[in-house]
């Protein structure tokens, strides 16, 4: 089974990256973009088939290690 | 004072800050590489040094926190030894939970590398204690992720306990905007844990502790251990 993990920034979190980016779209010509918010995304093949276990166990990865809960939020699909 | 320095991959100036505890206390801590599982009874400190450790994989610290080696440091810091972290070692303590908040990268993105002054905001703990409270300090910052964040709830919570032990200010002591370097709420450069027995800083106080390294501002600090400690 596949886990897809987005890790964004909590809102209220500034994200210079993602500001640098917006700007270098901007003078690249590309309009109308407000804002631009810079993540992560993590896949993750598991042996596991249960999917509730899964998910637990995942959701555990992320408060543990692949997410800093002060400062993101992610969310996992599983498939 | 028996301190131990901890060794990550990719740590960088664990060597430096040996020096100075070797200068300051006449003993030369104990080099406790990553891997170690345990610490010595007899310890009086922790050292979590500077560096990129894992090459900042993940996050910064993000690793580092979760190595053997950091499960004995956080169990010993528990039952009260006491442990300081610089700049990487600042950003791995965040991320082991042992200190609140996190640090991000610098809010105009680049690596800074330059000497900055610091306020002291307290002279009462075993990190501070050689210094006068309100101070300004000279200290080198060196750094790509030193700008400090927490949440309203938690920074109202650390100005509340006065666990901010520096913030960034002029020459003059004053703790403007203008003068922070990285983003920090509230100018933060240094915070203590709720009993004042862990420290991180981004600032490197062993990069001037010596007159012939172009000034001695971080040798108070461990002047002060040594003094606590011994």
């Amino acid at each position: 089974m596949k886990a897809r993990i987005h890790i964004t920034l909590k809102n209220g979190v500034l994200d210079p990256q993602g500001k640098a980016v917006g700007h270098a779209l901007a003078s690249l010509g590309f309009g109308g973009v407000e804002e631009v918010r810079q993540g992560k995304y993590i896949e993750l093949d598991l042996t596991e088939t249960d999917r509730a276990k899964a998910r637990e166990t995942v959701d555990r990865m992320c408060r543990t290690l692949l997410a800093n809960t002060v400062i993101e939020n992610y969310e996992i699909d599983l498939g | 004072m028996k301190a131990a320095v901890i060794v990550f991959p990719a740590s960088n100036c664990d060597r430096d800050v040996a020096v100075s505890i070797e200068r300051t206390s006449g003993v030369k801590p104990l080099m406790v590489w990553h891997r170690e599982t345990t610490l010595p009874d007899d310890l009086d400190l922790v050292v979590v040094p500077g560096g990129f450790s894992y090459g900042d994989y993940l996050r910064s610290g993000a690793m580092a926190a979760h190595s053997p080696i950091m499960r004995e440091v956080k169990s010993r810091s528990e039952r009260g030894l006491p442990v300081l972290g610089i700049c990487n070692g600042f950003q791995i303590l965040t991320e082991a939970g042992m200190l609140p908040g996190v640090l991000m990268r610098n809010a105009r993105l680049r690596f800074i590398c330059r000497d900055v002054y610091l306020r002291v905001e307290t002279h009462d703990s075993l990190f501070t204690d050689r210094y006068e409270t309100g101070e300004t300090v000279r200290i080198p910052i060196a750094h790509h992720d030193g700008n400090y964040f927490a949440d309203d709830a938690t920074l109202k919570e650390i100005e509340d306990n006065r666990q901010v032990a520096f913030r960034y200010c002029d020459e003059e002591g004053e703790v403007r905007p203008e003068v922070n370097p990285n983003g920090s709420r509230a100018n933060i450069a240094g915070v203590f844990n709720r009993d004042r027995t862990v420290l991180g800083m981004m600032p490197h106080p062993e990069r001037l502790a010596e007159d012939i390294l172009g000034g001695a501002d971080g040798k108070p600090l461990f002047l002060s251990l040594v003094e606590a400690l011994s």
